[in-house]
């Protein structure tokens, strides 16, 4: 162990001392130089990668205690300080690059395209900076917050959880640091590995093995895409690292000189990286993986489903959006736009309906990626990553906040059998974490989702028809999305929190397992989070409340805004057809959309913050006013107006049933068919050659092998003499 | 002397003349086949192990005898010397069959061959 680890440290360090400080991104706009970055930023993503061995070591000694948590939190809060010292030495512009050692390097000639070199190596720049900070920061209390949530695991369990959760981490950081697509696509195919192990956690629970699995293949399309993309990007520009391939993009032509607009790849490559995109972040026809992924242990959906592995989709757009920009239709971005709007939208109208407080808190992770993407859509990429920034706070939060009450009520998550609980000892900082978290979700004024939302809104009527087609009308959507957002958000918040206390345990204990648990039933005392959870909920909801501070710092809209202007993320909108573009404030007066004749800027304060607390009232008037019990409220008598939909809604407007029909039953059948061909015709065929001379052999051994003495010996006395008789009547 | 290794080594310088008349090795082969016919007709006919056993004894020895008549006959040892590796080999064979038999009649507490057909199949 310590011969390894001292060789990793050695070869990080020679790595640093060997950087490349040379080679600047020839003409890039924004000016980004290349610097080599300290040994530091390398052990960033080691560290959880060597707790993941810890781990592993521990579980082979059967560790009984919560060393596993222990070792991980530690590692990741290690790895979040170097994140930290790594920002803090930042020149707020340049673009740190570390190799540690040659990756995949391929050779077939000395031509343009005819050689690819890619190096296990690091990449961190404003973007992946401001991912890497949140990243390491919420795995770290989200770690400490699993220490105690996943307690009654500990054993091998314990071990396997918090193995998969470094790993992830690990995972996410190749993902996110990583120099070229094929770091990026280890990462991406790393979390993804990462997020079927965690899914299927309670692997003796079929619910959440199908989960895992329907997870996985529906990131396997997505992962097509990605994977397509990066082969046709490495066709057309020569080379998968980011800083060459930037350069050849701005450069406006192919690596075999043809001017990118007339080639078919400057829109291909782009929708092929927003499927695989599209598929990590649960958006358009991928969405459904997601609300299942809900049967994993909350801390692995507070982390992995709402605030990191899901935001890699964005992290893919923002960091190619030189290449998704170098088309001139933006076809795209189009997409994308639509795309994020849309699901926005469906996933809200689902979320409205659900029981489920964790299910509704999936499908609104479904609703604010939406957000996410049209912001990247409608060129507003500060917006969107800004987004991505505070989401990861408020929705971990969220979730904690709904992890907790689901561990102290035995599993129960119904938001039918729960009420009150802000009376409930031990509660107090549930629920007001829960309580900051559904201000951010709902865009209450003055709250970091506010912000972030508005930004994304706003940019949405900004950025004219011209260049994205009807990006004002997204922004109806959107607004229209944010109401009702607002209105569910809500009504878990009246449901469950407040309003006459009220509440029953749910049938197991921890969402899982049979650790043989006698009182619940009839005796039943809800347990409140311990100092692990309520400090790390603490920690988060403060971390919600204060990452809205962001907002006012810095030159470029706020410090996202720096950020993102630091990195490739930043494009000079003037390139794109002389239009305004979203995350430029100088450019944005060149044409600028308007609201009814106001700036958006400016009037989408008001507006949302009023759609805002139309939604919050609807939520109020329906689910909190005059409820005196947890099962009913005055919205029973409301939905029944609407006669079949509110049914609809609650049973996802029955996509899933949809998909079962359009795909999984032919598959089926196929599948169906192709087995009895293998097993009739291929095995037949091979059954055939084995199988003759088995029978040949059966038939007539059956009939020598008699096992009596003498029938061997007369045997062999026939065969002598037969053999005497030929040697003497024929030999001679 | 004897020169072992030019292989010219013969009876005739062993003090043996002449060489056995055609005539009267067969009638040494003709004591042989008889010997071995015995052996083997016993070795088919019976069930009893230790029978069975002597039979093939038989069938050695006469198989031996042959081979003493036909050194003689060359006027070579090349018999003589088969025969006494014949024997030793026959002798520590014995000892083993015959441990084997009692350790099989230990089994069945019985002689008969026809008990044993676990090879069957």
């Amino acid at each position: 162990m310590m011969a390894m680890t001292g060789a990793i440290l050695e070869s990080v360090l020679s790595a640093a001392l060997a950087a490349d400080p040379a080679g600047g991104m020839a003409g890039a706009e924004h000016a980004a130089s290349q610097s080599s970055g300290g040994a530091l930023m390398a052990l960033i993503p080691l560290l959880p990668l060597f707790g993941a061995v810890l781990v592993g070591v521990l579980a082979c000694f059967n560790e009984k205690s919560k060393m596993p948590a222990y070792v991980t939190v530690g590692l990741l809060a290690a790895s979040f300080v170097l994140t930290l010292i790594t920002y803090l030495g930042w020149d707020g512009h340049s673009v740190m690059q570390i190799r540690l050692w040659d990756w995949i390097g391929l050779s077939w000639g000395d031509g343009v395209g005819q050689s690819l070199d890619a190096g296990f190596a690091f990449y961190l720049d404003g973007l992946s900076l401001l991912w890497m900070l949140f990243v390491t920061g919420l795995a770290t209390l989200i770690g400490l917050y699993a220490s105690e949530y996943m307690e009654h695991d500990v054993g091998l369990g314990y071990c396997r959880f918090f193995g998969a959760f470094c790993l992830f981490v690990f995972s996410m950081s190749c993902l996110v640091m990583g120099d070229n697509l094929l770091m990026l696509f280890l990462g991406w195919e790393g979390v993804g590995l990462c997020s079927y192990l965690l899914i299927g956690y309670y692997y003796k629970k079929k619910s959440a093995v199908d989960a895992g699995m329907k997870a996985f293949i529906v990131n396997r399309i997505g992962d097509l895409g990605l994977l397509i993309g990066t082969l046709l990007t490495f066709t057309t520009f020569g080379s998968l690292e980011f800083t060459q391939l930037f350069s050849t993009i701005e450069a406006g032509h192919s690596a075999a000189g043809v001017p990118l607009g007339d080639t078919w790849q400057v829109w291909a490559i782009p929708l092929l990286f927003m499927a695989g995109a599209f598929g990590k972040s649960a958006q358009l026809f991928f969405y459904v993986w997601l609300p299942d992924a809900m049967e994993g242990p909350t801390p692995v959906s507070a982390l992995i489903h709402a605030a990191t592995m899901v935001t890699a989709g964005v992290y893919l757009v923002a960091r190619m959006m030189p290449l998704f920009v170098a088309d001139t239709h933006l076809i795209a971005l189009t997409v994308v736009t639509w795309g994020g709007a849309i699901t926005a939208f469906w996933a809200a109208t689902i979320a409205m309906a659900q029981y489920d407080i964790k299910r509704i808190m999936g499908y609104s992770t479904i609703s604010q990626l939406g957000y996410m993407f049209a912001g990247l859509g409608v060129l507003a990429t500060t917006g969107g990553v800004y987004h991505v920034f505070t989401h990861a706070f408020f929705k971990a939060t969220l979730f904690l906040s709904c992890g907790a009450v689901m561990h102290g009520f035995a599993g129960q998550l119904d938001l039918r059998k729960l009420s009150g609980l802000w009376k409930v000892p031990g509660f107090k900082i549930v629920s007001i974490a829960m309580l900051i978290g559904c201000l951010n979700l709902a865009g209450f004024p003055f709250t970091a989702g506010f912000f972030s939302k508005d930004m994304i809104i706003a940019e949405a009527f900004v950025t004219p028809d011209s260049m994205i087609p009807g990006s004002s009308w997204a922004g109806w959507l959107m607004l229209l999305t944010a109401g009702l957002t607002a209105y569910y958000t809500f009504r878990v918040f009246f449901r469950v929190f407040v309003g006459p206390t009220e509440f029953y345990p749910g049938d197991d204990h921890h969402g899982d397992d049979d650790h043989g648990d006698e009182d619940h039933a009839s005796t039943f005392h809800p347990h409140g989070p311990g100092w692990a959870m309520n400090f790390v909920l603490i920690a988060l909801a403060g971390g919600s409340v204060l990452a809205a501070g962001l907002y006012f710092m810095g030159d470029h809209h706020g410090w996202a805004g720096g950020m993102v202007h630091a990195s490739s993320a930043q494009f000079d909108p003037a390139q794109i057809g002389g239009h305004a573009g979203g995350s430029s404030a100088e450019q944005a007066d060149i044409e600028h959309g308007t609201v009814f004749g106001f700036d958006p800027h400016k009037a989408m304060y008001y507006i949302s913050a009023v759609v805002g607390f139309i939604g919050i009232g609807a939520a109020w008037w329906l689910h909190l006013a005059g409820r005196t019990q947890a099962a009913t409220s005055r919205m029973e008598s409301v939905a029944a107006k609407f006669g079949p939909i509110p049914s609809w809604a609650e049973h996802k407007w029955y996509v899933d049933e949809f998909y079962d029909f359009l795909i999984v039953t032919p598959l089926r059948l196929i599948s169906n068919l192709f087995f009895w061909f293998d097993r009739l015709v291929i095995d037949g065929i091979v059954e055939l050659f084995g199988g003759t001379p088995k029978m040949g052999s059966e038939t007539i051994g059956n009939a020598t092998q008699t096992g009596v003495l003498h029938d061997y010996a007369l045997r062999m006395i026939a065969g002598t003499a037969a053999v005497l008789v030929v040697v003497v009547l024929v030999l001679y | 002397m004897i020169d072992l290794i030019s292989g010219t080594f013969s009876l005739a310088q062993a003090g043996y003349p002449e060489a056995m008349a055609a005539s009267t090795l067969n009638q040494y082969l003709f004591v042989s086949a008889a010997m071995f016919a015995l052996g083997l007709i016993g070795f088919m006919t019976r069930r009893n192990l230790i029978l069975m056993f002597l039979c093939t004894e038989l069938m050695f020895q006469a198989a031996g005898l042959s081979m003493i008549a036909f050194g003689r006959y060359h006027m070579n040892f090349d018999g003589q010397t088969f025969v006494i590796f014949v024997l030793t080999i026959a002798a520590a064979e014995a000892a083993m069959a015959l441990a084997l038999v009692v350790l099989l009649f230990r089994k069945r507490e019985s002689l008969d061959a026809d008990l044993w057909a676990e090879l069957k199949g």
